[in-house]
């Protein structure tokens, strides 16, 4: 599959600066800085209820952000047209926690489903070889015709993984990719995080409270606590800290 | 006044008169974006086709049984109170403009409320919970023009051709009740049928099926996308999805058939 390049690569691909957001009188986001460069994987962690997948969401441009700016590569979310923020989801792949697969398609037809719609000049041998190429990354090609709801969770995840690689995105969004599955499904589907990384040379937003995961597949590490990036850096940076909050989550990780 | 003087009641009142106009402004917002997506390419000419499809094809068996049972059993039940006045022969003229006038669009669309509204109700809705219309939203697609623009120009198109399915099978059915106790030839029972029937009459049948085809798709569509909190949030938008079409087919019958009584008065 054919990869992306960033015009500069110096600039990060993702930008947030006091990004605000408020549901009705409960704050979940008080001023988020954050920066993601290219080829880069940032972990978002923190506790349920943080804000992280508001986070994910105001950058994918589901929601809007309160105040603040949020720069995606190099384009201000809040000042694009709709049809520009469709240009620009195209190169933003979205995996959802419970992964999201149309339910009345097949695997086959989940995975055409974002081509057919946006790259219309393709043939029908060109699609069906960017599906069998995708499945082939994610290691399912022998569930092509199988429905979602036959699937376990983890395939339902790596299926979920695969229908965003096929646009060939250069930033994806992981939203608890780890949630619910089992340590071992769970440590192959960090190890898959890692493979798109380098194989399709992504910059990603994982947004989870495993520390596994998060040591696995994050180059940085940012705590988001009471609205704010608490601690960025890589995993060794934060969890050194002898800061007694960073401590309790590591602890509370560690002792479930 | 303070707010601590205010009754409790008034505060309740307040707050479902809000949750109603809020409601209304919501819903008059949907249909509003509706109309927008409509008319703006490019067009989901293919799902367009499915859901066609989906509500007409797969409502058309239904539709028909109810027809041809509810022409056969109008005509029974009518019979012996024309008989006693010796006007049995008036029997397809009555027959048809009960069908024609009112059982055909009613009747189609409350079997198309329970039938079609519910299951879009409970379709969107399940998609809404599971994150598949985000899903498709991230993935550069339209899910208000795929999913919403689709579904509700199927209802619209499709109820007034069931409308036309129900009159004409209707009409048998009672022509099989007519025949087996008169004799009567198919051409004569309907010659006398349509011999009350204007034109003008089945325009307003059309209107009607359209106006409820139009609801029926709205309020599926409008209960489903805004479903939440689970299974329990797609199980209320199903139901809601029927209870509030049925309750909008009705008034708009009794508005119908106002205006239309009103301009043949003209």
């Amino acid at each position: 599959m054919e990869q992306q390049t960033n015009p500069n690569p110096n600039e990060p691909v993702i930008s947030l600066r006091g990004v605000t957001k408020t549901f009705g009188t409960n704050q979940v986001l008080c001023g988020v800085d954050l920066d993601v460069m290219k080829g880069q994987n940032v972990v978002v962690l923190g506790r349920s209820g943080t804000g992280k997948s508001v986070l994910i969401k105001i950058i994918s441009g589901m929601l809007m952000a309160d105040s603040g700016t949020v720069r995606v590569l190099g384009q201000d979310i809040a000042s694009l047209t709709d049809r520009q923020l469709r240009a620009l989801r195209l190169k933003i792949g979205f995996s959802f926690q419970s992964s999201a697969l149309y339910d009345s398609m097949t695997v086959k037809e989940n995975l055409e489903f974002p081509l057919v719609r946006n790259k219309r000049h393709l043939t029908r041998k060109e699609i069906r070889s960017a599906t069998l190429e995708v499945l082939d990354a994610v290691g399912l090609s022998q569930t092509l015709n199988q429905l979602p709801s036959e699937l376990s969770g983890g395939q339902r995840k790596r299926i979920g993984i695969a229908r965003t690689l096929i646009l060939q995105p250069e930033i994806m969004l992981y939203d608890e990719p780890t949630a619910g599955l089992d340590p071992i499904t769970s440590t192959e589907i960090n190890g898959l995080i890692r493979q798109v990384q380098e194989q399709f040379n992504t910059s990603a937003i994982i947004i989870t409270h495993d520390l596994a995961c998060a040591k696995s597949t994050g180059d940085k590490i940012a705590i988001l606590l009471d609205g704010k990036f608490y601690r960025q850096g890589t995993f060794n940076e934060v969890f050194n800290d002898k800061d007694e909050r960073i401590q309790g989550f590591y602890d509370y990780n560690f002792m479930q | 006044m303070s707010s601590n003087d205010i009754p409790k009641e008034k505060f309740l009142i307040s707050r479902q008169l809000d949750g109603a106009f809020s409601s209304l402004y919501r819903t008059l917002g949907f249909i509003g974006r509706f109309f927008k997506e409509a008319i703006r390419p490019p067009y989901e000419f293919n799902e367009i086709i499915r859901q066609c499809y989906d509500v007409g094809y797969k409502s058309l068996a239904l539709i028909c049984l109810t027809a041809f049972i509810t022409g056969l059993v109008f005509t029974k039940q009518s019979r012996p109170s024309l008989a006693e006045f010796g006007a049995t022969s008036w029997l397809p003229s009555l027959v048809a403009i009960a069908i024609i006038k009112a059982l055909a669009p009613l009747v189609t669309a409350l079997i198309c409320a329970g039938k079609v509204g519910s299951n879009i109700g409970a379709e969107l809705g399940s998609m809404k919970v599971s994150e598949q219309i985000e899903a498709m939203e991230v993935s550069a697609t339209n899910p208000f023009k795929f999913l919403v623009v689709s579904r509700i120009l199927a209802t619209t198109f499709m109820i007034p051709i069931l409308v036309f399915f129900f009159g004409g099978i209707g009409l048998y059915g009672s022509y099989v009740d007519v025949h087996m106790n008169e004799n009567t030839s198919f051409i004569l029972f309907f010659e006398a049928a349509f011999e009350k029937i204007s034109f003008a009459d089945i325009y307003v049948s059309i209107i009607k099926a359209v106006v409820f085809g139009f609801t029926i798709g709205t309020v599926g569509c409008v209960q489903g996308y805004k479903a939440s909190q689970g299974t329990v949030g797609v199980g209320r938008a199903a139901n809601a999805a029927v209870v509030v079409s049925m309750f909008l087919i009705f008034i708009e019958e009794i508005i119908i058939v106002q205006i239309a009584n009103a301009i043949r008065a003209i």
